[in-house]
């Protein structure tokens, strides 16, 4: 790790300030970061803290549906979360270990987008609306590819609100080494219709299966996707699974998931 | 009835009161006056010619203190290969030399070609980064592959080895005509290509040194994370740097496991105590994890095919193995004996098969050194031969375990003579067989397999009916294999003189608890409590010369020298008893602590006659030497044969592939048990790591030679909710015949008995579950291969 300053401001508008220098980069947890920044592959002249920043703490209802503060990790999200919307809480009690979800933070995941992260596939499923700075994104418009989102420079994520569906499950399966999403399914009902969002299987990063959710909005039954085939085209081809082996998960996980909602 | 004490109890590891309060020290923890740091410069490229290193940089840069290169290893020796293996045609192995760092060529990634050392460790680092932003590296294709390794001719490893071949080993020549001609005449010949995945060994504790010389003494001392210090010393001494043995102290403090890995020398002990020496200040270097990944010696990587010759009433005929093994980029000590020693001698496993023989050709390759982990060479025997019994088994229609009980040889046939040159002194397969059936419930397979199919899986079993030869080792018998050190061992128990016990032993604790064990078995022999006990190790400064730890050997052979050492002081504590209570040395006895004459109530105890060795007021000085302290060597006339049956069960989740092993029951042998709780400790380890083969561990390298599992990102070791409670039983002992405590070792058993066992019960589900195409996936049976084989 090279040398760096650390500033923990008090406030967003204190954020802002300091991303403004450049080499700034943003710290909401680390989990990525710091161990890139250990192996010497990012070098930021400073680290701007965003955990001490109260405003961007918590989990509530509010309007649109239920409101995660951008800075709140994921352990907080699994207890909070849990009455409110069980299945987002479930999806941030699965993700790395105690340590992980202790530090970790939803707008930590959601800014850094990694193409087998958890947290996207319950955004994109949920519809939700990442709150900036700046600005409001529908998460539809947020993603844009593995590590790649609609942000702007020294833009800061301040909250998430998602709203709550009628039923909702998320499937992960573990990749044996890393315990993140080989595939992960995101599925969540809503009074307007189905959405499915998909992270871990695509060379694109979190993706919606929009043949599944049209058939899942007719009929909510793991039946109702059975004649659906995924096609392998733009799957991850790795060491732990091949383009055809993750196309078959993004199924079985699909059905499981509306299993699991059901 | 259970012991509270001595032999047999379960007494509670000691060393884990430092271990689990953060209390250990190891290397790394050490903080030393004016100590330096140094960083390797690794290789990023697989295989090149380095064309120039500009130090002049990097020497400007904040805190650097001194830059070493191949260039000042020159005129010292290579790190030695232990063992001089002869090809079938009766040429000596190619030995290319293995240089502190590399000179003239890079030949894995990771391999060092630079040192940089510096007040502080990222000052190091940072110059570090410079040599190698100013070093020139003519990039060379990478040789991976083994079979095409052998095939060219123009691109070499090594530029004077031509076909990157280190020799060409038969077992037993001798035995090949009339196996080929049982093969070819038999009822029914099974063929199995398999691969024995290459493992990375990830010790907990990262390999780190710390090199010191004293400016007025002209002594070195290298704190290392070792398993067997003695020996390091001798080859960093002897064969490396030429420092005379008697100015080198080499002291391996805790060590956070080894697993093998820390059996051997590397470069970088080397390089701290030339670094020491040239700034008179110490120098000190630790892995980190990716290091660790790039620069520890491998494990396994064997590309094999086993064929076996048998009737079709599954009667074993004759065995044929044909096999690949890769050493790497440079011979590591003991990477000759693994895959022919350690490997070819164990081909006929615990079965009657008469007619055996072992090729196995050694490829250097383009990737980092390979050797001995934990089993070394007989998880590869073993994972071949129980694979292809249970394939013989389907495709003659049998029943594994059927089949197994009729070929395992029976208790009638032992001391048995293999056809692969080993002695078995004892054992009973059967029972352990028979009780690996009963404690895993094989009646009740059925209606578990029945409640499995209705939650959707698939179940399967798997045996596994395995032995090794450990207690390494009976040194006149490897010295005509090829040994160029003895494998005796040796301690020293010094009686204080208030009777209270060190021990210095020559084996080394790593993990395994030496600490514990050692001082139980001293405790029964002296009658006097464990806790009067020390048990010192790891210091060639204080142990007596021993070969270390590795191969199940610390207590076969380390152990057997103590318990004799002890018993020099006992036939000394007679003497001076004698002297004492004016009988004769023939009517003392000793029993429980207290030297008597028999048929009296005249006694000493144990600290009184401790006593009087020191202050020898009351003495038979002119007879007999003041002092208790005794000194023993072992050198052990076999091997010992632990031996056991292994049997798993698995759920196979079809849509998936994924496999969750459902249960995993050891019946071992491990002869008498010396603590009950360590060695199921150490059982539960052993099927830990094999299950990590079986299932989750595989190390692979592009076609670059670039390392694409170098984290535990993409290096899957098994985790606790990847392995099952255990079933551990070890009450089928057959003591050993050869040493006296009995014993045959327990340390590696878990690990070479286990993965086979796993493997045939993820065939047998699938099997069982109409995949009936699927006779054999390649280890690690990763979810993707297991869907693949299913769908494929």
């Amino acid at each position: 790790m090279h040398n760096f300053e650390f500033v923990k401001p008090a406030s967003v508008a204190e954020a802002v300030a300091a991303m403004k220098d450049g080499g700034a980069q943003a710290l909401s947890g680390g989990m990525t970061l710091l161990p890139t920044m250990k192996q010497r592959l990012a070098q930021p002249s400073v680290l701007v803290s965003l955990t001490g920043i109260a405003e961007l703490q918590g989990v509530c209802m509010g309007e649109g549906g239920l409101h995660i503060g951008g800075a709140t990790p994921h352990a907080v999200v699994a207890r909070d979360a849990k009455a409110l919307y069980p299945a987002l809480a479930a999806l941030a009690g699965g993700i790395g270990d105690p340590a992980v979800r202790n530090r970790g933070t939803v707008g930590g995941s959601v800014a850094n987008n990694d193409p087998a992260a958890c947290y996207p596939s319950a955004v994109l499923a949920s519809g939700a609306t990442v709150v900036t700075n700046t600005r409001r994104i529908a998460a539809d418009d947020y993603f844009q590819g593995m590590f790649t989102t609609a942000l702007e420079e020294g833009e800061i994520i301040t909250s998430l609100i998602f709203p709550v569906p009628q039923k909702a499950a998320y499937l992960k399966f573990n990749q044996p080494a890393s315990r993140f999403a080989l595939t992960g399914v995101f599925v969540a009902k809503y009074a307007g219709g189905v959405r499915v969002a998909v992270t871990g299987a695509s060379n694109d990063g979190v993706f919606r299966w929009t043949e599944a959710e049209r058939a899942l909005s007719a009929d909510f039954s793991a039946s109702a996707i059975s004649g659906l085939k995924v096609s392998s085209e733009g799957m991850i081809g790795d060491l732990h699974g091949t383009p055809d082996y993750r196309a078959n998960l993004v199924k079985v996980l699909t059905r499981r998931a509306v299993e699991a909602a059901a | 009835m259970p012991k509270d004490t001595g032999i047999g109890a379960s007494s509670k590891r000691r060393e884990d009161v430092r271990f689990l309060t953060g209390k250990g020290v190891y290397t790394d923890d050490m903080a030393l006056h004016k100590q330096a740091h140094a960083v390797m410069v690794r290789s990023t490229v697989a295989h090149g010619r380095i064309v120039s290193i500009n130090k002049t940089a990097a020497e400007a840069m904040p805190g650097v203190l001194a830059i070493f290169t191949g260039e000042d290893f020159v005129a010292v020796g290579g790190n030695p290969a232990g063992w001089l293996i002869n090809s079938r045609d009766g040429t000596p192995m190619r030995e290319p030399k293995r240089p502190v760092l590399a000179h003239g060529k890079v030949r894995h990634v990771g391999d060092a070609y630079a040192a940089v050392i510096a007040e502080t460790y990222q000052e190091a680092r940072d110059a570090a980064q410079q040599i190698e932003d100013d070093t020139q590296i003519e990039s060379l294709p990478a040789i991976v592959d083994m079979a095409a390794a052998l095939a060219d001719n123009t691109n070499r490893v090594h530029d004077e080895i031509p076909d990157n071949q280190c020799f060409d080993w038969g077992w037993i020549e001798d035995n090949r005509a009339a196996v080929d001609a049982a093969i070819k005449a038999a009822p029914h010949v099974v063929t199995l290509d398999l691969i024995n995945n290459r493992l990375v060994p990830n010790a907990m504790e990262p390999r780190a040194s710390i090199g010191e010389y004293n400016t007025g003494t002209g002594d070195y001392k290298l704190t290392t994370t070792s398993q067997n210090p003695h020996l390091s010393r001798l080859l960093i001494a002897a064969f490396v740097l030429g420092i005379p043995e008697n100015k080198l102290t080499v002291v391996a403090p805790d060590v956070g496991g080894g697993f093998g890995s820390k059996i051997y020398h590397y470069g970088e002990e080397a390089l701290v105590l030339a670094a020491a020496k040239k700034l008179g200040r110490p120098v000190r270097w630790t892995a980190d994890r990716g290091e660790s990944f790039l620069s520890d010696a491998h494990g396994r990587d064997h590309v094999t095919r086993i064929e076996l010759a048998c009737t079709k009433q599954g009667e074993m005929l004759a065995l044929r193995t044909t096999t690949l093994a890769n050493v790497g980029a440079y011979l590591s000590n003991f990477s000759t004996a693994t895959p022919t020693f350690l490997h070819g001698t164990l081909m006929s496993g615990p079965y009657k098969v008469p007619l055996v023989y072992v090729n196995v050709k050694t490829v250097f390759t383009n990737t980092a050194p390979v050797d001995a982990y934990r089993g070394a060479g007989r998880p590869e025997a073993t994972y071949s031969i129980e694979r292809v019994v249970d394939m013989m088994a389907r495709e003659l229609g049998l029943d594994p375990i059927e089949v197994r009980r009729r070929n395992l040889l029976t208790p009638d046939q032992f001391p048995y003579q293999s056809p692969v040159g080993l002695m078995y002194d004892t054992g009973n397969y059967q029972a352990t067989l028979d009780k690996a059936i009963e404690l895993g419930d094989v009646a009740g397979f059925e209606a578990r397999r029945a409640e499995s199919a209705r939650k959707g899986k698939l179940r399967g079993m798997g045996l596994s009916t395995w032995i090794e030869a450990c207690g390494i080792a009976p040194s006149n018998l490897v010295g005509v294999l090829g040994s160029r050190v003895g494998l005796f061992d040796a301690a020293t128990v010094r009686v204080n003189a208030t009777g209270n016990i060190s021990v210095m032993v020559g084996a080394h604790s790593h993990g395994q608890g030496h600490e514990t064990v050692f001082a139980q078995i001293v405790a029964d022999q002296l009658g006097i409590p464990e806790s009067s006990i020390e048990i010192i190790h790891g210091d060639t400064s204080k142990i007596p010369f021993g070969m270390g730890s590795y191969g199940s050997r610390s207590l076969a052979v380390c152990g057997t020298a103590m318990t004799k050492a002890v018993d020099k002081i006992i036939a000394k504590g007679k003497k001076i008893a004698a002297h004492m209570l004016e009988a004769a040395e023939g009517d003392i006895t000793f029993e429980g602590g207290k030297f008597s004459v028999a048929g009296t109530d005249k006694a000493k105890t144990f600290g009184e006659i401790a006593f009087s060795a020191y202050v020898p007021h009351n003495y038979p000085l002119e007879t007999l030497e003041p002092g208790l302290e005794e000194t023993a060597f072992y050198d052990p006339a076999n091997f010992t044969y632990p031996a056991g049956a292994y049997f798993c069960e698995v759920e196979v989740d079809a849509e998936t592939g994924k496999v969750d092993i459902a249960s995993f029951t050891c019946a071992d042998d491990f002869g008498n048990v010396m603590n009950p709780m360590i060695v199921e400790g150490q059982v539960h380890g052993g099927v830990g790591q094999g299950i990590g083969q079986a299932m989750l561990e595989n190390t692979t390298y592009d076609e670059n030679g670039q390392l694409l599992t170098g984290s535990f990102m993409d290096y899957a070791m098994p985790r606790a909710s990847d392995v099952p409670f255990y079933t551990v039983d070890h009450s089928c002992a057959t003591p050993c015949t050869h040493n006296p405590l009995g014993v045959k070792g327990c340390g590696e058993a878990g690990a070479i008995g286990s993965p086979p066992a796993v493997v045939n019960a993820v065939i047998d589900a699938l099997q069982r579950g109409g995949h009936t195409h699927v006779t054999h996936i390649d280890m690690p049976v990763s979810p993707s291969r297991v869907w693949t084989a299913i769908h494929g």
